[in-house]
């Protein structure tokens, strides 16, 4: 196969794969009314869901160096602050970033 | 507030994840001699982060296109969860007069940022919320096709030292982990994600845990659905 003609194809097969996952619970449900337990999922997961994102997110943090993870727990408890305080999802991003980005510069080296 | 208003401000969260994260991947590609469109058309077509940054490593290793797909599917499954919250009001998009198309595309455009953000949108149902989550979804993609593109013509490292900027989507998370929290009549869903979260983390390890924990949460919801009556919960969209 040439070059030009695979790189096409791994892009192809990785969107179409891509798609498969998106599109699975459209296409179980493209006639019929989704069952009330799917309803009643759909209501429930996005609260686990963010949960576990945020731990996905922290899942390569150093937690067994000696700092054990300091500069991300620190940055994430003054998103928590901020948007507790502000009730402002930018303020909240760019406090814990600046502060996580100031703290692996300073006191928590990588 | 026009609905088009109104969804940038929703964006603005997101943005510099996108940028930053898009940027990256686009570098990525240019480095190992794919140019800006090869870039462009990953991401029009994948829009998915982690896995074009994975897909440099699959190219330049020439990996057999079988464990392409594989790892694409493994990568990307946890996608097969965010679509479930938003089956019914997809296609009611999709019912409107001439709006067929918009179905599949806002299915396809639901990635780990857009999900959270259309998540956390407080609207009455309606034509105005449709057409407010497809501007966002369009928006997004939009935005992050140009970053992924502008990395590529870059072409080189970043002219500042932006080490650490990737943590805008742990807190775009996190902040909207905290408004769900204060929102929500239960805090049963995010315990339990929590939960298994941590416990998938400690027993799989970190890059094995996204979907045994995901998986773990819709059994253990699936437990307690008589312990939440639905008409008590806010969810995304009712």
């Amino acid at each position: 196969m040439s070059n030009t003609l695979h790189t096409a194809a791994v892009i192809g097969i990785i969107a179409l794969m891509t798609w498969i996952t998106r599109g699975i619970p459209y296409l179980l449900f493209a006639r019929k009314d989704p069952p009330a337990w799917v309803t009643y999922l759909g209501k429930v997961l996005p609260a686990a869901i963010m949960v576990i994102l945020v731990v996905f997110c922290l899942r390569h943090a150093p937690w067994a160096a000696p700092t054990h993870g300091a500069a991300e727990l620190i940055s994430v408890g003054v998103v928590v602050g901020t948007q507790l305080w502000k009730k402002n999802i930018l303020w909240s991003i760019a406090a814990g970033t600046l502060c996580y980005m100031l703290l692996i510069r300073t006191v928590f080296p990588v | 507030m026009k609905p088009f208003s109104y969804a940038l401000k929703q964006v603005t969260p997101i943005l510099l994840s996108y940028l930053f994260i898009g940027i990256a991947s686009g570098l990525l590609l240019n480095q190992a001699g794919y140019g800006p469109v090869w870039a462009a058309l990953s991401a029009l077509l994948i829009y998915a982060g982690s896995m074009q940054i994975v897909m440099v490593t699959l190219m330049t290793a020439g990996v057999p296109l079988a464990v392409v797909a594989v790892t694409t599917l493994l990568i990307n499954a946890r996608h097969i969860f965010y679509g479930i919250s938003f089956i019914n009001e997809f296609r009611a998009i999709g019912r409107e007069k001439g709006q067929r198309w918009k179905y599949p595309y806002m299915a396809l455009t639901l990635t780990d940022e857009t999900y959270s953000v259309l998540c956390s949108l407080r609207l009455p149902a309606g034509e105005y919320r449709h057409k407010v989550e497809f501007t966002i979804l369009f928006l997004c993609h939009m935005i992050w096709i140009a970053s992924c593109t502008l990395g590529a013509v870059i072409g080189q490292a970043l002219p500042a030292d932006l080490t650490g900027i990737d943590f805008s989507a742990t807190a775009l998370f996190t902040a909207v982990v905290v408004n769900q929290w204060r929102e929500a009549r239960s805090h049963l869903p995010a315990v339990i994600g929590f939960i298994s979260a941590i416990f998938f983390y400690f027993v799989l390890g970190p890059d094995q845990m996204i979907l045994p924990a995901l998986s773990a949460s819709v059994v253990a919801l699936l437990f307690v659905k008589k312990r939440l009556p639905t008409e008590e919960l806010e969810g995304a969209h009712e």
